[in-house]
């Protein structure tokens, strides 16, 4: 067998040189990838490397030896560096996930709330839609109060998504800052899809490039909260 | 005649001396005077016991031990009564005991424990002097030399990048790994530079012009997770090296002939630092729980330390900064060769040696620490608990008496470097801590953490000194110089800072 390994090479270099046309191409051909083969055979074992030689492309993410091995959530810059800021006030508006909402009539918000001995009155509103209340808040005495907030429509948490890490969390909500179908919404508290509200985020650990630590953000509402029982947001960074 | 002129002499007392003598006593009385016996931090006896003004002030205290010792070079020493420090004056002090202590009265004798200071103060660092660009990827390490004149970092763009201090600008680049650099240590000569990496290979760099010297280190079948030098008081050519790999061995390396000359497999799973010590051990801790104690003349495994409950993740010894700055200390002397650069390294060995034997401290997942002290068995002398996080690095002071550790659950504990016992923790960091570094003087204690601030930590009010943030990103790597001026930090924004005072 060790003679016939031996003479074979004479043999496919007759071959090589007999033959014609097309088999004569698509052996050459195949002869060609044979000795790119062997070549990066020599190569290789001319670099005698006791390592795998695998081309391994270097990867991003490079993190340190004691981070290695830990399955660690992918981490992605959480705060908003230099060139980020730069950008948005290049930018000049402040974008927001969503950014038109449908606008909402006075009936589809109010429920309108029929006072006095004859049930003629009709300057009392009950809000249809979740709201939020500091936690300092004290109604006005019934007879003055013209917008009633009910108890079981208040909401203290929203769920608030962070849109890099793709993780949610359970804030709670610090205030309403603006809704965008009126301004009279915004001071109410009134929570509805699109709204831009306030959440503390100290649970995440920001520290601004100064050194402070961050713990409020802004959080846009993207669900109905009257249909759903809960706020879900998303953190806008 | 003679009887009565004494009798005379006898009777004229000058009036302004008999006031005194009344004065005298009144203060005496007001004075209360305890009896103190000096001891050491060991408990031995220094002197017989000493009636001493209980007023007296520590630096009186100080003044009176320089005349018990007779040492030629002063001193500033740290007093402690019943492990609390004595501040202003003994009367505060025992006050302080007393409440706590029953069994301290000041009628009995009162041992009062002296521990020596370094004698120069490092000042502390407030302000990022440079932000050094250059690396195109996140920095994983960071290394000042031993004398504190050179600074290099390794980084995820697979280049190793030598620093100059003076004008903190870059002076070389060494091209050379084919993936990241995960560790850079210098040898403690300051002549060369040993990088370890993803790419399985060490290389080992010349300091000055940052060539390479010889061949790359090729053997290990995985990462490189640590590098440690032979110390100088071993060896004055600083030619050995061991590194850790996560293929589970420790390989022994000889840097003039670029060869591998021993390979320790015994580890179970990979081998997270490995660390030589100033007796000619080796240890190595690892995945698999466990830390085995190698001797390089022999080769053999001396001792295997059981313990852990899940993976041991650091290691410190009690002498790790006097072998690492080897020759090299606060008096900056000019050394004539190699030789008397070693004779001087153990000279400073000896004092900081403890005659029991080395101590270990490892830190784990499993949220302890254990001290271990080798030389006198396999059982652990001290289990460190109280992290409520994965503990990440754990370092002991230059002087020996404190050890800090740095955890996942954003705190760094102070425990005493002898006992174990547990000091004081420090709070403020809003992420897992990485990694900290001590000041020369072991005064201060600097923290890189994961929410991209630095903190400077006060040991003797216990307190945080200074915060120090700037770094857009993770801080991954902190060193602070031997020399105390600098501290550098490397993070994942591709930065390398140096602060200053």
């Amino acid at each position: 067998m060790r003679k016939r390994a031996a003479r074979g090479v004479k043999d496919s270099a007759k071959k090589a040189q007999g033959l014609v046309g097309l088999k004569g191409k698509l052996y050459a051909k195949e002869r060609y990838k044979e000795k790119i083969k062997m070549k990066k055979n020599i190569k290789a074992h001319e670099e005698k490397s006791a390592t795998v030689t695998n081309d391994k492309k270097v990867e991003d993410g490079a993190i340190p030896a004691y981070l290695l091995d830990r399955n660690e959530v992918n981490r992605t810059k959480v705060l908003s560096n230099m060139i980020k800021q730069k950008r948005k006030e290049k930018a000049g508006k402040w974008k927001v996930p969503i950014e038109k909402v449908k606008p909402m009539s006075e009936d589809e918000m109010f429920k309108v709330l029929r006072t006095g001995k004859r049930r003629k009155k009709a300057w009392k509103r009950v809000v249809n839609k979740v709201t939020f209340v500091d936690e300092n808040f004290v109604r006005k005495p019934p007879k003055f109060e013209r917008f009633i907030r009910p108890t079981g429509l208040r909401f203290k948490k929203a769920h608030v998504t962070h849109p890099e890490l793709k993780t949610t969390f359970c804030l709670d909500i610090l205030g309403v800052k603006k809704n965008p179908q009126s301004a009279m919404y915004t001071s109410l508290g009134v929570i509805t899809k699109g709204t831009v509200v306030e959440v503390n985020v100290s649970e995440l650990g920001l520290v601004t490039q100064t050194g402070k630590v961050v713990w409020g953000k802004y959080a846009q509402v993207t669900n109905n909260p009257e249909n759903d029982g809960c706020i879900n947001a998303v953190l806008l960074v | 005649m003679e009887g009565l002129r004494k009798r005379q002499k006898q009777a004229h007392i000058n009036p302004e001396e008999q006031l005194k003598a009344a004065l005298k006593q009144e203060t005496k009385i007001e004075k209360a005077e305890v009896r103190i016996k000096f001891q050491d931090v060991e408990g031995n006896q220094l002197a017989e016991e000493i009636m001493i003004d209980s007023t007296a002030s520590k630096m009186d205290l100080n003044k009176l031990i320089d005349q018990i010792i007779g040492a030629e070079e002063k001193q500033i020493y740290q007093f402690y009564l019943d492990d609390k420090e004595v501040r202003t004056s003994i009367k505060e002090a025992l006050d302080k005991a007393m409440k706590t202590n029953k069994n301290i009265k000041s009628e009995t004798i009162i041992p009062l424990t002296y521990k020596p200071e370094a004698m120069f103060r490092i000042r502390p660092i407030t302000r990022a002097s440079s932000t050094l660009e250059g690396h195109s990827e996140a920095i994983l390490s960071v290394a000042f030399s031993p004398d504190g004149k050179s600074l290099a970092s390794g980084s995820g763009d697979t280049t190793v990048r030598i620093w100059d201090l003076l004008t903190e600008t870059p002076l070389e680049t060494c091209v050379g790994h084919k993936h990241w650099v995960l560790f850079v240590s210098y040898s403690p000569d300051c002549k060369k530079i040993a990088s370890g990496g993803m790419d399985h290979a060490i290389f080992v760099w010349n300091a000055e012009d940052g060539k390479q010297i010889g061949k790359p280190l090729k053997g290990h079948k995985n990462f490189v997770t640590s590098i440690s030098w032979q110390p100088m008081i071993s060896s004055y050519e600083s030619r050995h090296m061991a590194s850790s790999s996560k293929d589970q061995s420790v390989r022994v390396w000889d840097t003039n002939n670029s060869t591998c000359l021993k390979i320790f497999t015994s580890h179970t799973a990979s081998v997270t630092k490995v660390l030589w010590g100033g007796e000619g051990l080796i240890y190595s801790a690892s995945q698999d729980r466990t830390i085995k104690v190698w001797d390089f003349d022999s080769g053999s495994m001396t001792q295997e330390l059981k313990g852990h409950a899940h993976w041991v993740n650091t290691l410190a010894l009690s002498t790790d900064y006097v072998l690492r700055t080897g020759c090299y200390d606060h008096t900056q002397k000019e050394f004539e060769d190699s030789k008397q650069m070693q004779k001087y390294a153990i000279e400073r060995y000896e004092k900081i040696k403890d005659p029991q034997g080395e101590r270990l401290v490892s830190g784990s997942d499993d949220l302890t620490m254990y001290m271990w002290q080798p030389k006198q068995g396999n059982k652990h002398m001290a289990r460190l608990s109280g992290h409520q996080g994965l503990i990440n690095m754990v370092t002991f002071s230059p002087d020996g008496f404190y050890l800090a550790s740095a955890s996942f659950d954003k705190s760094i504990k102070l425990w005493d470097g002898r006992s174990g016992k547990f000091l004081t923790s420090f709070r403020g960091h809003v992420q897992s801590v990485y990694q900290i570094a001590w000041s020369a003087d072991s005064r201060l204690i600097v923290s890189g953490s994961k929410d991209s601030t630095l903190k400077v930590w006060d040991i003797e009010k216990r307190k945080l000194m200074f915060d120090l943030p700037g770094h857009a990103d993770e801080i991954y790597a902190v060193d602070w110089s031997p020399d105390g001026e600098k501290v550098a930090s490397g993070s994942k924004d591709r930065m390398l800072r140096i602060w200053r005072n």
